[in-house]
């Protein structure tokens, strides 16, 4: 059965105040998810931006920070619109269901141990199969899948 | 959709249809201690997931699997962890330079 959960762990050689930064700082956290944020990150408040992923300009960025507890635990909320592609993307997201995303930051001897999970995709509803689908890449995945089925079944 | 699932009757009754069968209502309540319209609304939280569909046969409403939802779920978690995946090692080359 198919998880409702997203968990990656990642080593990274810096101090975890540094991670912290790179996390908290919506101009730092704007560089490396590529998101123009209009304002920092706030407990309890939204902060909203524009996605600046080549392809994918025309996104909103909107999501509701949960928690912020100092270089330790930093989360937020954020809705799955129905589709990215330009011709059917809305940037109407209120009422979406959203899903939880968590940055955990521990200290290790080489730097910190970060765990971001993702979880709640329960609550959203089965349309959003049909993005995956719609996707160049997610398409890419399935035909890699198919080829890695073909060949499986076919050995020699 | 993981919600509609997370129920054991309904689990039991997608476990009956993933043949791919149509089955209809009656030979679905058959073997159950539930009713007819217990099962009716199992079935209606299951189509609404999209995991399920009605077809109509005469007079009769059956039901069949729809597959297709529960692999393309699992389609849309393989991509947005793939997006997490680029995500983070900007985030690792962002902070360790």
């Amino acid at each position: 059965m198919t998880s409702d959960r997203i968990e990656k762990r990642m080593e990274l050689k810096a101090p975890v105040s540094r991670v912290w930064r790179a996390l908290t700082d919506y101009r730092e956290f704007g560089e490396w998810f590529r998101v123009k944020l209009e304002g920092p990150f706030v407990a309890g408040k939204v902060t909203r931006g524009q996605i600046t992923h080549p392809g994918y300009e025309h996104v909103k960025w909107e999501a509701m920070v949960q928690k912020m507890e100092h270089e330790r635990l930093f989360s937020f909320t954020w809705a799955h619109p129905k589709s990215l592609r330009k011709e059917d993307y809305s940037p109407d997201y209120a009422g979406e269901p959203t899903t939880l995303v968590e940055f955990r930051l521990e200290k290790t001897a080489a730097g910190t141990l970060l765990v971001v999970t993702e979880s709640g995709f329960d609550q959203l509803p089965g349309d959003r199969r049909l993005e995956a689908f719609r996707r160049n890449d997610g398409g890419w995945t399935e035909q890699m899948k198919n080829i890695e089925n073909y060949v499986a079944q076919k050995p020699s | 959709m993981f919600a509609a699932l997370g129920d054991e009757t309904r689990l039991a009754l997608v476990m009956k249809l993933c043949g791919g069968q149509p089955h209809s209502i009656s030979q679905l309540t058959r073997g159950s201690r539930l009713t007819r319209q217990a099962i009716t609304k199992h079935l209606r939280v299951l189509e609404r997931a999209g995991i399920v569909h009605g077809v109509r046969a005469g007079r009769e409403s059956r039901f069949a699997f729809d597959p297709e939802a529960i692999a393309g779920m699992q389609e849309y978690l393989d991509y947005v962890s793939e997006q997490w995946d680029q995500a983070l090692s900007r985030l690792k080359a962002f902070v360790e330079n």
